[in-house]
């Protein structure tokens, strides 16, 4: 069976492609993911507050001292170069590319058009095949309106696009007034694709220390259907690629994730419970499957199930409350 | 004209750059100011620099100057080329080697900051002193006076060596030329070539010991031979000074920079001369022409090889016209007929009458004075009030210029008016604190301008003793000729005064020149500032005619991204209204300047710093100054209660003001009053913590961490509360023994707060409903000043609690009285909390002796002391003997006290029948192991003076004066890591194994911390230190154990951010243990790299993850048969590298050298835990 895609302009042999994760921490454990057929990897992300905070706090807690006292000029050797968290991550990608042949996805991780932009430059230096940026932003004050956040969004990506020419693929959260309208902006900016959804540190509650305490969960199949939902009502309308992250751990899931328009399937969850064995495994199932349904190919059934050429359209719709509602109520 | 090519460093990076290259063993230890010179060798060497023959020179770190001495002793006597940096206590202890070293003919350079030897007190500045103490040695003494020569002459001294053999000690004034930047030519590998005999470095080489061709070196002689064979090697000494004169002229054809042994500067026919060495001589060359430009006929002899003493050379240089001659000698020689440069020119002119070579000369008048000790200003105006000395028919010798001596009377008035212009050059003073980022940025400014415009720049940096909120005064010149004035700027055509708070305090506009334009950081607009300043500042900026700008640069800062740090925005007004460059291009340059120095930190760092400048000029305002003053006067530094001492003596330096008083206000021994620190009121703190009783729980811990005191807690009785302040908080006292109605209150001293927020950080009291809120919370200080001013000085009048009545939980340790307070560490500081803590568990009959390094500093630099006494005027005794031998002071501290107690006790014993036989029995019978004891002896020592008076005996005046050594005194040895696992180990170690009762806390921070971080043996595996840059790949000693082994020893390992509780008991076991006892306590510390407001967490974590297990091995339990070791931490929770990774000390490594970073630190996870499992075999064994 015939599984190719392409995603970002990558032409891969199927959709199934590591997600930003532990999984690519290492060269070994990129070399591992290669080995079990992944057919990209997407590195964890090098977040915009990694780089500001190391420089500041640098600057803070050790410069500080340093020029202020007669018998001590400073208290770290003047010599040293200071690495901090870039340089380390763009190492480790140059490390990567040097190491396997499948295609390989930075991540950058920030929100606001500063400094921390000009490492997209190194990373393209480092030889990888495209760039996936990790929109997040938490608004904190009741000033800041959505139009306020999408315009830094987009400026954020203009000044990545005006660093490199990587195919840029932009990961967002589901919390968007129009996703469509903004996926639509963000194509016109030069995005190649989109990561449907980000998923977040959630903060949690110590009851005993009374501090809050971040904490992030492995996802589950019940996941999907919010960006089955999105999948569905942004497939067929852009030239970019759209990709589907969280939630993907069954054979089911993953056909699911295609017919609703995906052009890759970003694993991660299910890798980390289950093993990089589930790569192959996945793939495999989901040949069978079209096969044993007589499809001629995985692009067959892509978009098949999205809101131009699903048959009940009005499902993804808001009628879709009311009518299970009203369905209750009968 | 500016010398092409060009450096501009400051004279150790200078010297230490050929002193490298020129050299294939490096033996290296620590002490200012020498230090940078062995930093640089040793980062040279990391990164894999070669020297002048292409090998990378190895750079060790020894224990000790005296042990880098024995090392390069060897290195040399196996023949390759060594030199080391040393300075003042560190070349004392070289000395033993440099007479072998010298005895032996061994070619050497050692290259010296000239700092002040210890005496009366320590100082960490530049005198000859210690240069002096080695003229015997046999070495070479070649001075330098500037970063230009100090270059030169270290390159002529390492060629001149190894033709010689003779060694040579190299130096220059330690600071004034080893830290002053200046611009000079520096010497590549060709020149160093041309001058380097290559056959000479083979002979040599071979002359080293070897096997090969054997021969043996150190014999014994004896009374038939040593004579002889001493003085078999005076040829090479007569023809050293010869040698040197002929690498000089080589150097001289090769550079057009001739040095001669003597160097001759003024009127060919002077009459009057002064003969100086170092960088005073420049110094007296500008006054000198400048006097000879009025008609005068003065000289300066520049004394340059002062051993070996060449007579010819000297005679040579010195016109035949001299009639009178001044010798300044920078050093003390208290007893001598005169200082040493004194005595070998008269010895040198005596020669010459007695051989016939004065005959063609007039008779001379020979005088010497001493200039500049401990880096004592010396100025053209002083070296005008020697000169005018020589003009009296009969001068007087053994005069002293720079201070005014009205006991001896032995000073020269200085002419203060006089002064040198230097002409074409533009001066500046720039005032900051140390974390402003001043001295950064005015580096910078100097590299702008002088390596972007054909300028030249100097500069000097004062700074004052405090190592938190500390002023930095920066002294910047900049022109188009060479600069060779190593004084402080005396009239600066801009004044920057980064900081308001110094208005007032300090003479801000004294260097300011008529005319000159001023930039001042201030939190009011430019309409406000005139009428905030007192009425003295008022009247400056009117009569110099000053120029005023202001800007409010804080908030520029903040808006820009840069938090506090306000160095760009200064920098950028500085060269928008200075004048010194056009407007833009000194903008562009500064922008191109921020992009290479932050360029390696990061975009982010840049872009914040170009926010920064791009936001200077348009917040900067020109003040519009009123015709006349019409400020309030400023108030008075000191209230009226503050004592006389600190009235005449304390209040006049901490105004800056110090160099203004006369030798009659000082103590002629050093001894000096405690509890002056108390007076200053630094008011540095931002935010300072302010308590709030209905969320406290009233465990004492904000006062425990406190390092500086500041946070207090009393109980009292609610009667003690009538005429409270409005504002003073108070509430119950939540203790059950406590009768009813006992109040409580915990109070900040809000002028002597640091803002560390430790207190706040470590509170465990949360606002249940705001968990934010705790029950001390930081709040601004400037706000609630007034009120808490009050209210701090309401609570001081508060009762003590009564001492014996209180237990040794945390709150109750913390209920005591503080006896060392405000001290100068860093704000967070690590070591302090344990030294306070010993002050209220023992203070007021502790005796301490302190190894130098940051406890002596903060403990006793000077203008004030920190240590201070309860209201019966009793108190830590205090002294700092020197760095190595911190040990054995401690342990003489003991004897002494011993000593007293068993001559009191034979005198009672003595005095029997008079005293009555049950007082007697009582007052040696009585026990002393707890406070109520003590109390209880005390009163029985106060009866047995009043028994005393009525007593007429020879043996009761005795008596009386020893009395007090009845009560147990408690010595104990303090000091950091440096001195206890490596300068002072071999002490530590014999006192330890001496039985006697002295106390060790030993302050570990894991590296040097006073002299910026280098590693010492307590340095753990993975963490880079300064002398470890690639990581240190050796375990930390474990010092605890090595004691243990002692079996008689009382070990404890704490930590006082992991349990509070566990430091009490062991500093009170240790104290009560009647044998030698060692505390090693886990000190946080800046060296380490991150926010010291984390300090006590991660001490926690330094125990959770194994790296700091808490133990107390006491010996008295292992008589029962229970093991002497007790486990006070639980194995292991956390991976090292969690704690690790919080620190930058590790972080460098990890994220430089991860393979390398993680290869260490496995192995010290692996050590962890073997010693864990170790320690807890022994926890278990039979003692």
């Amino acid at each position: 069976m015939n599984l190719q895609t392409s995603y970002l302009g990558l032409d891969l042999p199927h959709p199934f492609i590591v997600g930003a994760s532990p999984l690519g921490s290492t060269v070994d454990r990129v070399r591992a993911a290669e080995d079990a057929g992944a057919a990209a990897l997407v590195f964890h992300s090098l977040f915009e507050e990694q780089i500001e905070h190391h420089e500041s706090g640098l600057h803070a807690h050790v410069e500080a001292y340093a020029e202020s006292f007669a018998e001590a000029s400073g208290y770290f050797s003047s010599a040293v170069d200071y690495h901090y968290g870039p340089e380390e991550y763009l190492e480790h990608l140059a490390q990567c590319r040097k190491a396997v042949d499948m295609p390989l996805i930075a991540s950058l991780n920030g929100t606001t058009p500063g400094g921390w932009t000009h490492y997209a430059r190194q990373i393209a230096e480092t030889g990888v095949d495209a760039l996936e940026l990790n929109l997040y932003y938490q608004p904190r004050t009741d000033e800041e309106y959505g139009a306020l956040i999408e315009a830094n969004f987009i400026e954020v990506v203009g000044k990545i696009r005006e660093a490199v020419s990587l195919p840029l693929a932009v990961k967002l959260s589901p919390f968007f007034t129009s996703l469509p309208h903004f996926v639509r902006r963000l194509e016109l900016d030069g995005a190649a694709g989109v990561v449907l959804f980000n998923r977040f540190y959630q903060p949690d509650i110590d009851l005993e220390s009374l501090q809050l305490k971040p904490s992030l969960h492995l996802s589950d199949s019940s996941e999907l259907l919010l960006r089955l939902r999105w999948l569905a009502m942004l497939h067929g309308r852009y030239e970019l690629s759209i990709a589907c992250t969280g939630g993907i751990h069954t054979r089911d899931d993953a056909l699911k994730a295609v017919m609703a328009g995906a052009d890759a399937l970003q694993l991660v969850s299910c890798l980390l419970q289950k093993g990089l064995g589930q790569i192959e495994e996945l793939r495999r199932e989901v040949a069978f499957w079209l096969e044993e349904q007589e499809y001629e190919s995985l692009s067959q059934a892509r978009g098949s199930m999205s809101y131009l050429h699903a048959p009940n359209p009005e499902a993804l719709e808001r009628a879709n409350y009311l009518r299970i509602l009203q369905s209750w109520e009968a | 004209m500016k010398p092409e090519p060009f450096a501009i460093t400051d004279a150790n990076e200078a010297v230490a750059n050929v002193a490298y290259r020129l050299s294939e063993n490096i033996a290296i230890y620590p002490i200012t100011p020498s230090t940078p010179m062995a930093e640089l060798s040793d980062e040279w060497s990391v990164a894999g620099k070669k020297n002048l023959w292409g090998d990378i020179p190895t750079v060790v770190q020894m224990q000790s100057e005296g042990g880098a001495a024995g090392a390069l002793h060897g290195a040399l006597t196996g023949g390759t080329l060594a030199t080391t940096f040393t300075a003042s206590q560190g070349l004392l202890l070289m000395i033993p080697n440099m007479y072998k070293i010298a005895g032996e003919l061994t070619p050497f350079v050692m290259h010296v900051t000239a700092r002040s030897l210890a005496t009366h007190a320590l100082s960490i500045f530049g005198d000859h002193s210690d240069v002096m103490a080695c003229r015997g040695t046999g070495f070479a003494l070649l001075a330098s006076n500037n970063a230009q020569e100090a270059a030169d002459l270290a390159a002529i001294a390492h060629a001149a060596t190894l033709e010689s053999r003779v060694p040579f000690l190299h130096f220059f004034d330690g600071f004034r030329t080893s830290h002053e930047i200046n611009t000079y030519q520096p010497l590549d590998n060709d020149l160093l070539g041309e001058l380097v005999d290559e056959k000479l470095v083979s002979a040599f080489h071979r002359r080293g010991l070897s096997p090969d061709a054997p021969s043996v070196r150190g014999t014994a002689q004896n009374p038939d031979v040593f004579f002889q064979a001493r003085e078999a090697a005076n040829p090479y000494f007569d023809a050293a000074p010869g040698i040197v004169d002929d690498v000089m002229e080589r150097f001289g054809k090769l550079t057009g920079r001739r040095y001669r042994l003597f160097d001759y500067y003024g009127a060919p026919d002077a009459k009057r001369v002064i003969v100086v060495m170092g960088s005073a001589a420049d110094t007296a060359c500008l006054a000198a022409e400048k006097l000879n430009a009025a008609g005068a006929k003065t000289g300066v002899l520049v004394v340059r090889l002062f051993r070996p003493f060449s007579l010819t050379h000297f005679l040579d240089a010195l016109p035949k016209t001299v009639e009178k001659i001044a010798v300044l000698d920078r050093t003390k020689e208290p007893g001598a007929i005169g200082e040493p440069l004194y005595l070998d020119l008269c010895a040198a002119l005596l020669q010459a009458a007695q051989s016939g070579q004065m005959k063609d000369r007039k008779p001379l008048t020979l005088v010497g004075g001493r200039y500049g000790l401990g880096s004592k200003e010396f100025t053209p105006a002083m070296v005008k009030a020697v000169y005018d000395h020589l003009i009296d028919d009969k001068p007087a010798h053994g005069f002293t210029v720079g201070i005014n001596d009205d006991i001896t009377h032995r000073s020269l008035t200085v002419d203060e008016d006089f002064r040198v212009r230097l002409p074409d050059t533009f001066a500046a003073v720039f005032y900051g604190l140390g974390s402003d980022g001043t001295v950064g940025a005015n580096k910078n400014t100097i590299k702008i301008i002088g390596e972007g415009t054909d300028n030249c720049a100097q500069a000097y940096f004062v700074y004052d003793s405090k190592k938190s909120g500390a002023m930095t005064v920066s002294h910047l010149r900049f022109g188009p000729r060479p600069i060779n004035a190593p004084y402080l700027v005396q009239e600066a055509r801009f004044i920057g005064i980064h900081q308001w708070s110094f208005i007032g305090k300090y003479d801000m506009l004294g260097f300011a020149a008529e005319g000159a334009t001023v930039l001042l950081n201030a939190p009011f607009g430019p309409d406000k500032v005139w009428s905030k300043f007192p009425r003295e500042v008022q009247e400056v900026i009117l009569a110099k005619k000053i120029k005023l700008y202001t800007i409010d640069a804080y908030p520029v800062a903040r808006e820009a991204g840069m938090g506090g740090r306000i160095n760009t925005i200064m920098q950028t007004c500085f060269f928008a209204i200075s004048g010194v460059l056009e407007r833009e291009e000194a903008i562009e340059k500064i922008k191109k300047a921020i992009e290479k120095t932050y360029a390696r930190k990061g975009r982010a760092v840049v872009e914040k710093n170009f926010a920064a400048v791009d936001a200077s000029v348009a917040n900067l305002h020109e003040v519009v100054i009123p015709a006349k003053a019409d400020g309030e006067p400023a108030p008075a530094a000191l209230p009226a209660t503050a004592p006389d001492f600190v009235q005449r003596v304390t209040a006049v330096m901490l105004a800056g003001e110090g160099d203004k008083l006369p030798v009659s206000a000082f103590p002629v021994d050093g001894t000096w009053p405690t509890a002056t620190s108390r007076w200053e009121k630094r008011n540095i703190a931002t935010e300072v913590p302010l308590w709030d009783p209905d969320l406290c729980i009233q465990c004492g811990k904000c006062a425990f961490v406190c390092p500086h005191a500041t946070i207090r807690l009393k109980s009292y009785d609610e009667a003690a509360l009538a005429g409270a302040p409005e504002g003073f908080r108070s509430t119950e006292y939540k203790d059950r023994n406590a009768p009813a109605g006992t109040r409580f209150t915990i109070q900040v001293a809000p002028e002597d707060c640091t803002g560390c927020g430790l207190c706040v950080t470590f509170c465990p009291a949360k606002d249940k409903a705001n968990p934010r809120r705790k029950a001390i919370n930081m709040e601004p200080q400037e706000p609630v000043l007034e009120r808490e001013r009050a209210n701090w000085n309401f609570f001081e009048e508060l009762p003590l609690p009564d001492r014996p009545s209180l237990g040794l939980s945390i709150k109750e340790t913390q209920l005591r009285e503080p006896l060392f307070e405000f001290s100068g560490a860093c704000a967070g500081c690590g070591e302090t909390p344990y030294i306070k803590l010993l002050t209220q568990l023992f203070g007021d009959r502790l005796i301490i002796g302190n190894a130098t390094g940051c406890s002596s500093i903060y403990g006793g630099n000077l203008p004030t002391t920190p240590y201070c006494t309860d209201a019966n005027g009793r108190g830590p005794a205090w002294s700092n003997s020197l760095f190595e031998d911190n040990a054995e002071f401690a342990l003489g501290l003991r004897l002494a006290a011993d000593k007293k107690r068993g001559i009191a006790r034979r005198l009672v014993k003595v005095l029997k029948p008079k005293l009555g036989d049950g007082f007697v029995r009582e007052i040696l019978g009585a026990g002393q192991g707890d406070e109520l004891s003590i109390l209880a002896q005390r009163e029985r020592v106060e009866a047995l003076k009043r028994k005393l008076r009525d007593v007429d005996a020879p043996e009761a005046k005795r008596l009386a004066a020893l009395a007090d050594f009845l009560v147990e005194k408690s010595v104990w040895a303090i000091g950091g890591d440096g001195w206890a696992y490596d300068i002072g180990f071999g002490g530590l170690d014999h006192v330890l194994a001496s039985g006697r009762n002295v106390n060790i806390l030993v302050l570990d921070t894991e590296v040097y911390s006073n002299t910026g971080g280098q590693s010492s043996k307590s340095t753990p595996l993975g963490a880079v230190a300064k002398f470890a840059a690639g990581g240190k790949a050796t375990p930390k000693k474990d010092l605890g154990l090595i004691a243990m082994g002692y079996g008689d020893v009382y070990v404890a390992s704490v930590s006082m951010g992991a349990s509070e509780k566990q430091v009490i008991e062991a500093l009170s076991e240790a104290e009560s243990y009647e044998g030698p006892s060692l505390v090693i306590a886990y000190s946080h510390c800046i060296a380490h790299g991150y926010n010291l407001n984390f300090g006590l967490s991660q001490q926690k974590l330094a125990v959770d993850s194994g790296h700091w297990p808490l133990y107390r091995h006491d010996p008295r339990k292992a008589v029962d048969g229970a093991p002497a070791l007790q486990l006070d931490s639980r194995a292991p929770k956390a991976r090292l590298r969690q704690y690790a990774e919080n620190e930058i000390r590790y972080r460098l490594l990890m994220e430089t050298q991860p393979a390398r970073s993680k290869e260490l630190l496995d192995r010290a996870q692996e050590r962890a835990e073997d010693r864990r499992t170790m320690y807890e075999a022994k926890a278990q064994a039979k003692g």
